[in-house]
């Protein structure tokens, strides 16, 4: 498998007050195309800081970042959001969908700031809306959905510009542990089908054995990187239980 | 353009989910707006107004007027001493460049009657020059002649006063009156001029030949059967300096005036009069524009305040929009966008206001009040101004704010 991203030697330093907080040290690692890593650690141990690096929305005090041959350290704010606009997706735990504003709007948020707009059919929308499965809630307004279901919105939005990543940050942190399961159907599908390379952080070990890699942070740094050995499949979990029911 | 639309759709659903919040702030915009058609259309009113007196008095008007005679070290008042003649009269018309029409005018009161009804006006003994020169028409019939002043014939122009008070509603043309017990025929009847500059009700008036006015009704002295209260003048346009020169000139060696003496009659240009009042017309609705625009600055500022407001709520839809590929421009226009859809709304909301306001002043406070497509402009296009430079600054804020910050903002 070709390499998406290459990070090397990837130091972040944030000042405060008058001591350095040194948040990422010395941080090197790859991840394939098509690569579905998980992400764990305590707080305070970087990951978020990581994270957002990958996320192309902070910067690296030293290294480097290869995103798809791009070395993002050079690039400044707009050339970032075109990178962020075009090549990756964000699912976050609160969701962050804009409130008073149907699904089918939230969703085509990203294409708002491509260079194609958005579609006056609302193909590229509905499509997304059909992946998760939420094309009959297209004009429900996000307080009109149950949290699994926004995050299905929010995952539809992430995918609308056909990234090469997901960066999803603790996805299942705000769902009931079944719902949890149908949001991580969603991603390994999109893994298999489509080829999206998908990064999830999480505190749950159960929700990191549905990726097939574990990157374990700590004080900065990675301390453990394994492969899954009895990778779970949520699929088949949702279906034995329907069967079981 | 595809992306200002955007902006403009964005702004539009925000300002739609707060409309209190947003009719508020456009209220601040359309008082100012309003305030400043309104004030800028009473102030043209006035000017407006003035202009129409001026313009009422006839152009280039220039009145001789007999001056004050030293009598044993003693001065009298102006008009005291009938220096002025009708041959003076005469001699302006003829003899000077820089006059169109000179007109001899002597001026009485006398009580008018007509069947049961009596009025008291003034007379004015004059030539048919002086309605020329007033730009006084005739209504119905026709003015006198100089034939009638030849003969002293006992004919009269009745202003419009004159004849509602004496014939409510009757006909007055070729009607007997008496005027002083002398009967005259009326042969014509006035176009109505309304008001002088300074307040005189100049359709009050009967006019007559002069010679008949002073045979009949003012009196002449005897030493100076010739002599007029005053000469009515109007100089060819742009000529009034040259015109008094010449006048002035004139008088004095037809007066056999010596260069040591002072003059025995005095000049006063009418327009010059009525132009002062027309500046400080003009200054008093600048003033006024110039206090209302305060207004549209104050609402600029609660603009300003709310859009403030507005950015620190939605910080985190702007983390958001930043996160999935809003550029810097992308967020600055979509706040600017939404400042300036306040401003421009309730400026339209304000022109609106202030043209009913404008018309509601003329009919009860019977002001006369002129709204002039300019200042209509100038007030939409100083708010639309006022919604950029106060939108600005709030819409900066938001397009520079840290997008992990702005994520997390709760």
């Amino acid at each position: 498998m070709a390499e998406l991203i290459r990070i090397n030697h990837l130091n972040k330093i944030y000042p405060l007050g008058d001591i350095a907080v040194h948040a990422l040290q010395d941080v090197s690692t790859t991840f394939e195309r098509g690569a579905f890593v998980a992400i764990m650690g305590p707080s305070g141990s970087g990951k978020s800081t990581f994270m957002n690096i990958l996320g192309c929305l902070d910067r690296p005090t030293s290294g480097s970042y290869f995103l798809d041959g791009i070395s993002v350290g050079e690039l400044d704010r707009d050339e970032l959001a075109e990178i962020r606009n075009r090549k990756i997706g964000f699912v976050f735990q609160q969701f962050n969908l804009l409130p008073r504003t149907p699904a089918l709007e939230n969703v085509e948020l990203p294409l708002l700031y491509s260079r194609g707009g958005v579609d006056p059919s609302h193909e590229r929308g509905m499509n997304a809306l059909r992946i998760v499965g939420l094309a009959d809630r297209a004009d429900h307004r996000p307080n009109q959905l149950s949290g699994g279901q926004q995050q299905r919105v929010a995952i539809a939005r992430s995918l609308i510009n056909n990234p090469q990543i997901i960066l999803a940050d603790e996805p299942t942190g705000a769902l009931d542990s079944r719902t949890s399961i149908e949001i991580m159907a969603i991603f390994q599908r999109l893994n298999r089908k489509q080829g999206i390379s998908i990064i999830v952080v999480t505190h749950e070990p159960d929700i990191s054995q549905y990726a097939d890699r574990i990157v374990y942070f700590k004080d900065g740094r990675i301390v453990r990187d394994e492969p899954v050995r009895q990778r779970r499949d949520a699929e088949q979990e949702l279906l034995a239980e329907a069967i079981a029911s | 353009m595809k992306k200002v639309i955007a902006s403009m759709e964005i702004a539009f659903g925000a300002l739609r989910i707060n409309k209190l919040r947003s009719a508020l702030t456009m209220l601040g915009i359309i008082i100012g707006v309003a305030a400043v058609i309104a004030m800028v259309a009473v102030g043209s009113g006035a000017q407006a107004r003035i202009q129409e007196q001026i313009a009422s008095i006839g152009s280039n008007i220039i009145i001789v007027v007999s001056g004050s005679i030293t009598s044993s070290g003693i001065r009298m008042g102006t008009g005291n001493a009938q220096t002025l003649t009708e041959d003076d009269a005469k001699a302006i018309a003829r003899e000077t460049l820089a006059v169109q029409a000179a007109a001899p005018a002597t001026r009485g009161g006398a009580q008018a009657v007509y069947g049961n009804n009596n009025w008291g006006t003034q007379i004015l003994g004059t030539t048919p020059d002086y309605l020329a020169i007033r730009d006084l028409g005739i209504e119905e019939g026709q003015p006198f002649t100089s034939s009638d002043v030849d003969a002293a014939a006992k004919v009269v122009l009745l202003g419009k006063t004159v004849t509602d008070n004496l014939f409510n509603g009757e006909d007055p043309v070729g009607k007997v009156i008496r005027i002083k017990k002398v009967p005259f025929t009326v042969v014509g009847t006035l176009v109505p001029k309304g008001q002088s500059p300074t307040g005189q009700d100049q359709d009050d008036v009967m006019l007559m030949p002069i010679s008949t006015a002073k045979k009949k009704i003012i009196g002449a002295s005897q030493a100076n059967a010739g002599s007029v209260g005053a000469i009515v003048v109007q100089a060819r346009e742009g000529m009034t300096a040259e015109a008094q020169d010449e006048m002035t000139a004139l008088l004095r060696q037809r007066h056999h005036i010596q260069s040591s003496q002072d003059d025995d009659f005095s000049i006063r240009d009418m327009t010059e009069v009525f132009k002062a009042q027309e500046t400080s017309a003009r200054v008093m609705s600048i003033l006024l524009a110039a206090i209302a625009s305060v207004s549209l600055i104050v609402g600029g500022i609660g603009i300003m305040n709310i859009m403030l407001v507005s950015v620190t709520e939605r910080t985190k839809e702007i983390g958001l929009r930043q996160a999935v590929g809003a550029k810097t421009n992308d967020i600055l226009s979509q706040f600017l966008v939404e400042a300036v859809t306040l401003s421009v709304a309730g400026g339209i909301a304000g022109i609106v206001l202030g043209l009913t306001a404008s018309a509601l002043i003329s009919y009860f406070a019977d002001w006369s009040t002129v709204v002039s497509p300019g200042s209509v402009l100038l007030a939409f296009v100083f708010s639309a101004l006022v919604g950029v430079s106060f939108g600005y600054y709030p819409a900066r804020k938001a397009a520079f704010m840290d997008p992990i910050q702005a994520l997390h903002y709760e």
